[in-house]
């Protein structure tokens, strides 16, 4: 981009030796560009995965019910993905997620819920996510404990009650309103009800993450936090913010899950935190914080998803599909790491 | 060494400077802050590579790979800040990377400590226990452990920065008998020091840089006279071409301050600090690393909490320990750290000017970014930022780039103090003078200005009023036209009685 030469610029004081000439656009496109690269590329992965899965399975794979159910799964881990990329970009991490799913879901489908109907148990679903959102993020911003530790004590102590509350049972949903949601021919707008919640997540996430002052300091507290307090960031109401909003993405996911699987158990979301932040850093996401991205996050889900689904479709037992999730996050991090050191001068 | 050359993104740390050690000597480098000396050591101890310039080392060229390699080659370096692991003991962290073992793993930790304890009595200090913990060491003591450190590997060189800055009179002598120690059995030493009368007391020979360049080399240590040292030390040169300061009878016509700091102390930093600016006026806190004056700029921001004392704008109090009150009040900092504490690397100029003012270009956490990137863009302008484009990557601007968007970012927030930390650290010798007419237009347009700086010439040509702090007391205020470098060094090295 060429900038035209302003008046000022023209006649500023040019000093002797003024700063040697390396000022001119030396890297500035190649910062905004990566981004946009690294998604391409990742469509690029879900490209191939996709002429994977037709050309090994061609009846099964392409069949539109599968690709819904590809979706429909996608859906819960995606909506907690994106509450997990506010708070990576800010520099922290969130392990309770998965616990929080599941302490939501099981608190949502007692039985003492289920007599409010839908609007009790979506209630309770949220309202137990924020909670728990709301605890680690006083922990961390406010009792200045270490985000790792926090939401660690926080995964324990939330499986714990989890599995107090249903003592180890499966609670069946009965609300019909509720069950209706999950049926493989449901539809809200020609779409999945799951589907559209996980599409107006993502795109409320990204709004919020690039055009407001509210993603501008998540981005500036990840980048340098020391910096930003002292630009006037009030980072610790911040940092209690970006929990809150873990936890309530946590309890939406949870009321989804319970829409797909009629059911509400204490073994809900298990390990749901790694497969978050795996699908974040692939996405693009610095785990250092300072550099978000939820388009990229999205597409880190759909790449794990269809994995998913691929391995599945031909019979493939879950331990390779894990070996190969490792292998991918290993390669993008690797790239990462090249990525971060072009960055930091 | 010989014409070795170094730069980093934006500034040119060394420009082809020599040097040249014998065994058995004490070689002192000589030079102000920003000189080029640690970058010089740096390289000598294998930590930076240098640009250009060949070492050689016992007639041999060689290339200093890693420290590892300087270390094997017999080049120990005891840094300012020591690099102690404080929770290991203190003979772990003598052998840390070269333990002796048994069987090529496993650590002998009484042979450790036994070999510990002999060094450090050959030092002087057998009180020291080599099982103890680093961490409960004093300075001091801690300053020992690392020399030992060095000690431990079959040294050549050692090369010391500012060895005594943490120590007492008494425990320098004791540094001084083992510098001796050391140069009778052979070993060459690098030795870096602002106190002349040490380098007096046991240097051999002198080597000043200045600017990345060395402007004397191989001076005899104990005859050259204190006034050719310094001379060569702050010859004045590009570097300082100040703005002229509007007519002082304009200013001194009794405006209201507008920072007002009334007894501000805080334990152990500085003590009992009283000064005002007023609009239009540039303060100048003069003195040593070490004598409070960042504290100082960070408590008056908020950045830390007093123990006592208040700071008031235009006659407010502002809340004691807190950066929003400060910057609400129209505070601004331009912290010492510019990296560390000031800019966000990872982004764009306009995200890093207009961090501090995000919801004035917000509705309802909305952003307005085109209104953002104009407002950005008319401040940088203002500032003549180069390169004039505001999507550039804060991360690829030189030094003195750097420090102007982060002036662009309290510009652009119309703040009214501005509190600036060491503001050309970092920056192109050439760059600064531009720097400094932006300071002074800045003051001319109505800010009042408090200036931080190690570097007593960029104090006393640029404030109106300078304020010698030493030890946290301020112990001498007065127009900076009624003092000159010689006094204020006077003044804060030896301590001189207040006048």
């Amino acid at each position: 981009m060429t900038q035209p030469v302003s008046p000022a610029q023209r006649h500023q004081q040019d000093t002797p030796a003024a700063t040697p000439a390396k000022t001119p656009a030396r890297q500035p496109a190649r910062l905004g560009l990566r981004p946009d690269v690294r998604n391409l590329s990742l469509l690029g992965v879900l490209a191939v995965l996709v002429a994977v899965g037709g050309f090994t399975r061609p009846d099964q794979f392409l069949d539109s019910g599968n690709l819904q159910l590809v979706l429909t799964q996608a859906s819960v881990i995606g909506v907690v993905t994106v509450g997990m990329t506010f708070v990576i970009t800010s520099g922290g991490i969130d392990l309770s997620v998965g616990a929080i799913v599941a302490l939501a879901s099981v608190w949502a489908t007692t039985l003492a819920t289920q007599e409010y109907g839908f609007a009790g148990i979506l209630f309770t679903a949220v309202v137990v996510g924020l909670a728990c959102g709301l605890v680690n993020g006083l922990l961390i911003a406010y009792g200045g404990m270490v985000p790792f530790i926090a939401t660690l004590a926080m995964l324990a102590s939330a499986r714990g009650l989890a599995l107090q509350i249903t003592d180890g049972k499966t609670q069946i949903v009965t609300v019909e309103s509720v069950l209706d949601l999950g049926i493989p021919d449901a539809y809200v707008l020609g779409i999945p009800p799951l589907v559209l919640v996980f599409a107006v997540v993502t795109v409320v996430g990204w709004l919020l993450l690039n055009r407001t002052t509210f993603g501008r300091r998540t981005v500036a507290v990840g980048g340098n936090a020391e910096a930003a307090r002292l630009a006037g960031i009030d980072v610790r109401r911040q940092r209690l913010y970006l929990y809150l909003l873990s936890g309530l993405c946590c309890g939406i996911a949870a009321f989804l899950l319970v829409v797909l699987s009629g059911s509400g158990q204490n073994t809900n979301g298990n390990l749901y935190e790694l497969d978050a932040i795996a699908a974040a850093i692939i996405g693009g996401t610095l785990l250092s914080g300072g550099r978000g991205t939820i388009v990229g996050s999205v597409l880190g889900v759909l790449v794990f998803t269809t994995i998913t689904n691929i391995f599945a479709l031909n019979n493939l037992q879950s331990d390779v599909q894990q070996i190969a999730k490792g292998a991918i996050i290993v390669a993008a991090v690797l790239v990462q790491r090249r990525t971060a050191r072009d960055g930091a001068t | 060494m010989s014409g070795i050359t170094k730069s980093f993104p934006g500034v040119r740390a060394l420009d082809g400077v020599d040097l040249e050690v014998q065994a058995g000597e004490v070689h002192c480098l000589l030079g102000q802050n920003g000189a080029g000396k640690s970058t010089l050591i740096k390289i000598l101890a294998g930590v930076h590579q240098p640009d250009g310039g060949e070492i050689s080392w016992q007639g041999a060229a060689v290339t200093l790979r890693s420290p590892i390699a300087a270390m094997r080659l017999g080049i120990a370096t005891i840094y300012q800040e020591l690099d102690l692991v404080e929770g290991l003991s203190v003979a772990e962290n003598i052998f840390l990377g070269h333990e002796p073992t048994t069987a090529g793993f496993v650590v002998r930790g009484r042979q450790a400590r036994a070999s510990a304890t002999a060094l450090l009595a050959r030092l002087g200090h057998a009180e020291i226990d080599a099982g103890g913990l680093v961490g409960s060491l004093s300075a001091a003591q801690q300053q020992i452990v690392s020399m030992a450190r060095a000690l431990s590997h079959d040294v050549r060189l050692i090369v010391m920065d500012e060895p005594s800055a943490a120590l007492d009179p008494d425990e320098v002598d004791n540094l001084f008998r083992i510098v001796a120690g050391l140069t009778a059995d052979g070993v060459a030493v690098v030795y870096i020091s602002h106190r002349l009368e040490e380098i007096r007391r046991i240097g051999d020979r002198v080597t000043v840089l200045k600017d990345g360049r060395a402007v004397a080399v191989g001076l005899p240590a104990k005859s050259t006279p204190t006034r050719d040292v310094v001379a060569l030390m702050t010859g004045r040169d590009v570097e300082y071409v100040f703005p002229p300061r509007p007519g002082d009878a304009a200013r001194a016509a009794g405006a209201e301050p507008v920072l007002r700091v009334e007894g501000l102390s805080r334990d152990g930093e500085f003590a009992a600090l009283d000064l005002d600016v007023r609009p239009g006026e540039i303060v100048g806190l003069a003195g040593l690393v070490g004598s409070g004056r960042s504290e100082v700029l960070e408590t008056v921001y908020g950045a830390r909490t007093p123990s006592t004392g208040r700071v008031l704008v235009d006659g407010r109090p502002l809340r004691p320990g807190s950066v929003r009150a400060a910057v609400r009040a129209g505070i601004g900092l331009a912290p010492e750290e510019r990296k560390a504490q000031g800019l966000l690397m990872l982004e764009s100029v306009t995200r890093n000017v207009s961090v501090s003012t995000l919801s004035r270009f917000s509705r309802g956490g909305w952003l307005d970014r085109r209104a953002e990137r104009e407002a950005a863009r008319t401040a940088t302008r203002e500032l003549s930022l180069r390169p004039d484009n505001p999507d550039a990557p804060v991360r690829t601007l030189s030094g003195g780039n750097q420090q102007k968007a982060v002036l662009a970012r309290w510009l652009l927030r119309g703040c009214r103090v501005l509190l600036l930390d060491e503001p050309t650290r970092g920056v192109d010798v050439g760059a600064r003078a531009e720097l400094y007419a932006v300071i002074r237009r800045l003051a001319d347009e109505g800010l009042a200005v408090l200036l931080v700086s190690s570097e007593v010439p960029e104090v006393l040509g640029l404030a109106d009023r300078v304020l010698v702090l030493r030890e946290g007391r301020v112990v001498h205020t007065a127009p900076a036209r009624e003092l000159d470098e010689h006094r204020v060094l006077d003044l804060v090295m030896e301590g001189s009685p207040t006048p």
